[in-house]
């Protein structure tokens, strides 16, 4: 059974969606940054959905980069979580409030 | 199967291999060298950088071509771009040494990390694919958000690179799913010379989608209204010497990568994406300035007034002509010129652990330091784009191209946003020279590495100022690997 392109479209597009909404309207950083990683995951679907309606690897090689690139980003933003929480013990966003927003 | 490996020559990407490893080389030496010892780190960064130029300039310099199975591009538009980014990487490790150091916090990273993030800058500049654009700006933001929470016991440095990060991070996802938009539409290729060829047969909206996203991305990176939020806080929390790096670095090297892609994949399309970038240069522009007016701290100012230079140079592509790539060009080496010079003053004026950064604070500093708040004048001028001064012959270029594409009015903002700008700037002038200082300054320590900054910063700007000659044959040879404009 062949999966038609358009259903990863619909997908990614949803979990994209999903992800920005999440973004805008949580406030703790931790789920702030798992759904950015949703975002990030729903690229990699959207491009492995064409390298293979495509039959173009390089899509599938992409997906590769950004989860390591992904995963390098979540480590900086987890020490930094790590180091706000030492000085403010607080990880909402609502509160990281010194500079104006 | 075969499996053919493609032939490459690494002095292509020489200047990349050279920061790397002098990157390395700062890290191990810090670890195996003595508790306490970190004179090194500096000496090397500089090294590191010099021997990066020195190589840009007589091993590549002239090249033209594609490296590295047509992933890289070698030619002089990414090697004008090199030597912004080293000189401003330079300058930057000069600007830090006595404000780290009053920070108790000159650490070997830093330097390495200013490396990284140069080479990330490079890699942007020259890539020919979406892959690679992606790695690049990775490299280089990574860094930063890194750079930007180096005082790791101040809430505020925590906070602006948490801010930057978050937001970072959600831009860059904004144009990877443009580019995966791209790679669907182009019917299954990045490669960014390919891709004019194969959107013309492609599914048009959702080109259109991957160039709102791409814009969305890049707008991001820049600076640009609406896309602007973080900067100003993130410029502000972020140790003086990273801002004044992120401030000329990160923007020239994202305008680098933006430049490239709309020139070079898109040219078809102008019409729909000029119209995009003209209301977002417009509104960038014009919120920059009237915003910049209304700031008493100076970094929060410089941040503004960076958000309206970023305005001004989305005009140098709107105007997509080989003057436009010049002027984009002239006007990125002039502007970091003429911010890191004013950062390097910021720095000397707020010294120890920056408790002087009011523009208050500049009151009565023509009295007291002549010399001093003659060259911030003189950066204030270049900025607000008076001649005889760098900013001054960068501004006429891109209101040039502008004209030359047919933008009038587009041009006609651009002049009056750059009289709203003089107020502003012009404001410092006034405060050092005709206001009494409000309390004693006390003295000012002229660390060698600041004074030698404003020193080279001062002369570069009337340098190129009043003979753009140079610089400007420079660029147009390096223009000339966009053909198509």
């Amino acid at each position: 059974m062949v999966v038609p392109v358009s259903y990863y479209l619909t997908l990614s597009i949803a979990l994209f969606a999903l992800g920005v909404i999440g973004v805008l309207v949580r406030r703790n950083v931790l789920v702030i940054m798992m759904c950015i990683e949703m975002m990030l995951n729903a690229v990699n679907l959207a491009f492995i959905g064409f390298a293979d309606y495509f039959k173009a690897v390089d899509g599938q090689m992409f997906v590769f980069f950004v989860m390591t690139v992904a995963a390098a980003e979540v480590a900086v933003g987890l020490a930094l979580i790590v180091a706000i929480f030492r000085n403010r013990a607080t990880v909402y966003v609502d509160e990281l409030n010194i500079l104006k927003w | 199967m075969t499996l053919t490996i493609p032939t490459f020559n690494l002095e292509s990407i020489g200047p990349w291999i050279t920061l790397s490893i002098f990157a390395i080389a700062i890290l191990l030496a810090d670890a195996l060298s003595p508790k306490g010892n970190r004179a090194a780190a500096p000496v090397l960064a500089m090294a590191g950088l010099a021997m990066a130029g020195l190589q840009t300039v007589f091993c590549l310099w002239g090249r033209s071509g594609m490296d590295f199975a047509r992933m890289v591009y070698v030619d002089n538009f990414s090697f004008f771009f090199y030597m912004i980014f080293i000189l401003g990487t330079g300058l930057t490790v000069l600007l830090s040494l006595q404000y780290l150091k009053d920070y108790d916090k000159n650490l070997a990273e830093y330097y390495a990390l200013l490396l990284f993030a140069t080479v990330g800058m490079m890699i942007m500049a020259a890539s020919s694919h979406l892959i690679m654009i992606f790695l690049g700006l990775e490299i280089m933001s990574i860094a930063v958000y890194v750079l930007a929470g180096l005082f790791r016991d101040d809430a505020r440095s925590n906070e602006a690179a948490l801010k930057y990060l978050l937001l970072g991070a959600f831009a860059s996802a904004f144009l990877l799913f443009g580019m995966a938009m791209l790679y669907g539409a182009a019917g299954g290729t990045l490669f960014l010379s390919e891709l004019p060829g194969r959107l013309a047969g492609g599914f048009k909206p959702l080109t259109l989608l991957a160039i709102a996203l791409l814009v969305v991305g890049f707008g991001f990176k820049v600076a640009s209204v609406p896309f602007h939020m973080w900067t100003p806080d993130v410029y502000e929390g972020a140790p003086t010497s990273v801002t004044a790096f992120m401030a000329v670095g990160v923007k020239a090297a994202a305008f680098a990568a933006f430049a490239r892609v709309f020139f070079l994949a898109f040219p078809a399309l102008q019409p729909d994406w000029t119209m995009v970038l003209w209301v977002l240069a417009v509104a960038t522009m014009t919120l920059g300035n009237i915003v910049a007016i209304a700031q008493t701290n100076i970094k929060r100012m410089l941040a503004y007034s960076s958000i309206a230079h970023a305005g001004y140079l989305l005009v140098a592509i709107i105007a997509a002509n080989q003057l436009g790539a010049v002027s984009l060009m002239y006007y990125l080496l002039a502007y970091t010129l003429m911010n890191l010079g004013a950062f390097g003053v910021v720095i000397l004026v707020g010294r120890k652990k920056d408790s002087y950064l009011s523009i208050y604070d500049y009151a009565g500093l023509g009295a007291q330091h002549p010399v001093l708040a003659a060259t911030m004048a003189l950066f204030m001028f270049a900025l607000a784009g008076i001649p005889p001064t760098a900013g001054f012959v960068g501004k006429f270029y891109i209101f040039s191209a502008a004209v030359q594409a047919g933008y009038i009015w587009l041009a006609i903002i651009g002049v009056m946003n750059s009289v709203i700008s003089v107020y502003y700037y012009l404001r410092i002038t006034v405060l050092m020279y005709m206001k009494p200082a409000e309390a004693d300054l006390g003295p000012i320590t002229f660390a060698p590495g600041l004074t030698a900054t404003l020193l080279l910063t001062a002369l570069g700007v009337m340098l190129i100022g009043v003979f753009p000659g140079f610089i400007y044959n420079l660029a147009v040879n390096s223009a000339k690997v966009f053909p198509g404009l």
